[in-house]
């Protein structure tokens, strides 16, 4: 099952690619075209990423099964 | 004597009394003793003698007992046998048939714990190398365990302060009594068939060995290791180990430390994302100012001015080429000059008028030269003509 990818995908994959722009911004080795299109993405990414962060409020549910055997999510009292 | 009041019984019978007597009076009785004599019958059954100083019982565990037995029973092992004593008629002795045993000294509890981590790590359940790693940031959260206990509203705030951008989806579970195990195990299996979670921690606040005996059971520990999804193990307090730490991909050391463990603060997190904006701008604005100077250095450079002295001298070059070009044509056109010139004076000496210059004339009659006298009759009328003009003429005789 893939389901896991469809809450892993942004955040941290959006931080890896971060990362790894960064270092190859500072590396240097880019040509300096590239290195302008990567700023974009970067800063475009971290600003994506600080949005998800600051999303105030906690999102918590409580798991359940339903009569079918479809799992549903509920509020937690 | 024997009187006939007295009621006589046969050995049978009265085997039959002592041995409903005796049943009745000790259905369940825990003795302490030593092992000797152990046998094992290829039955199955254990036969011994449980003994101390001064006396000794009979003692048999038969093979479907025997399997629930978390040690080796030996000659000379102190131990507790829980049983019923029983009456065996063919030998006319008693003994206790044990149900349970367990060595002296060592708690059944503590035993179960020792075996079970014995084979479970036997089986490299507890193989580091199998250990899935915990996502760096997870952005949803399953937890199981108890609604109502006390380890679901530490992790719940720990959450909240440290990470509140984070889905967190709660399974209910029970955790402790009779088929809490079960309930623990199955809803590892629904976590991962729900699917949506980065990490589940499973755990329940501190309590005695009892309390915490649900993460002790195998049933948990399987379904920890089959779980696709990494599981953190929080149970109970710093000293508490129990066998779903062993075998969970992480260890924490209460429900508090798990939270704190799985989220990052997001606070440093957003300082991170500070500091990463700040570098690629410094980089970037560097490296902008590095190729504009590397261009200026360029610019100014020998190397770059090389070309503009090759064009001097290729101008230069031009030039001279041009001049003796010229040179050539002037030349050229001169020498054409010469031999027209040449030309016209052979072509001059050929014109018939060069001779009218030198003196001689032309006879002209009726448009024809005159070449003979015999061509024109006396009162002809002919033209004669000089270098310098003609002059009318008529013929005479």
């Amino acid at each position: 099952m893939s389901a896991r990818k469809t809450t892993k995908g942004s955040f941290e994959d959006s931080l890896n690619r971060l990362e790894k722009i960064v270092e190859s911004l500072e590396q240097g080795q880019v040509p300096l075209d590239d290195a302008l299109k990567l700023y974009e993405e970067g800063i475009q990414l971290s600003k994506a990423c600080a949005e998800k962060l600051k999303a105030a409020e906690m999102r918590i549910k409580k798991l359940a099964k339903n009569a079918d055997g479809q799992f549903e999510l509920q509020d937690l009292e | 004597m024997l009187g006939p009041e007295r009621k006589i019984l046969s050995v049978t019978e009265i085997t039959r009394k002592i041995r409903i007597y005796l049943e009745e009076t000790f259905p369940q009785v825990w003795i302490q003793g030593e092992i000797s004599n152990c046998r094992r019958h290829t039955s199955g059954h254990l036969y011994f003698t449980l003994k101390d100083e001064a006396a000794q019982i009979s003692a048999v565990m038969w093979q479907s007992n025997l399997e629930s037995l978390l040690f080796k029973p030996e000659d000379g092992m102190k131990v507790i046998a829980r049983g019923a004593i029983t009456v065996y008629p063919p030998k006319g002795n008693y003994q206790i048939d044990v149900d349970k045993m367990q060595p002296v000294g060592i708690g059944e509890l503590q035993l179960a714990f020792e075996k079970l981590k014995q084979k479970l790590a036997a089986e490299g359940l507890f193989d580091p190398r199998r250990r899935k790693p915990i996502p760096v940031y997870p952005e949803n959260i399953g937890i199981i365990t108890s609604e109502s206990g006390a380890a679901l509203h530490d992790m719940k705030s720990v959450l909240e302060r440290r990470f509140p951008s984070i889905g967190v989806v709660v399974l209910p579970v029970r955790v402790q009594g009779p088929g809490s195990a079960e309930e623990i195990a199955q809803a590892i299996g629904d976590m991962n068939r729900y699917g949506r979670v980065d990490v589940i921690i499973v755990g329940r606040g501190g309590g005695s060995l009892e309390d915490l005996w649900a993460f002790n059971e195998e049933i948990v520990a399987r379904a920890i290791h089959a779980s696709r999804i990494p599981v953190v193990s929080a149970v109970g307090h710093e000293i508490d180990f129990t066998i779903s730490d062993f075998v969970a991909d992480l260890r924490a050391p209460t429900p508090s430390a798990a939270a704190e463990l799985v989220v990052r603060d997001r606070a440093e997190l957003l300082e991170t994302l500070r500091n990463m904006c700040y570098t690629m701008q410094q980089t970037l604005t560097d490296r902008v100012n590095g190729c504009f100077n590397r261009v200026k250095s360029l610019v100014e450079s020998y190397s770059f001015n090389r070309p503009k002295d090759y064009l001097r001298e290729f101008v230069q070059t031009l030039d001279e080429f041009d001049r003796s070009l010229q040179l050539k044509f002037h030349h050229f056109v001169e020498l054409t000059f010469q031999k027209h010139l040449n030309f016209s004076q052979r072509l001059e000496s050929t014109n018939p008028r060069g001779v009218l210059k030198r003196g001689y004339t032309m006879v002209r009659h009726k448009g024809t030269v005159v070449t003979s006298s015999k061509k024109l009759e006396v009162g002809e009328r002919a033209v004669i003509e000089f270098h310098d003009g003609e002059v009318p003429a008529k013929v005479e005789r």
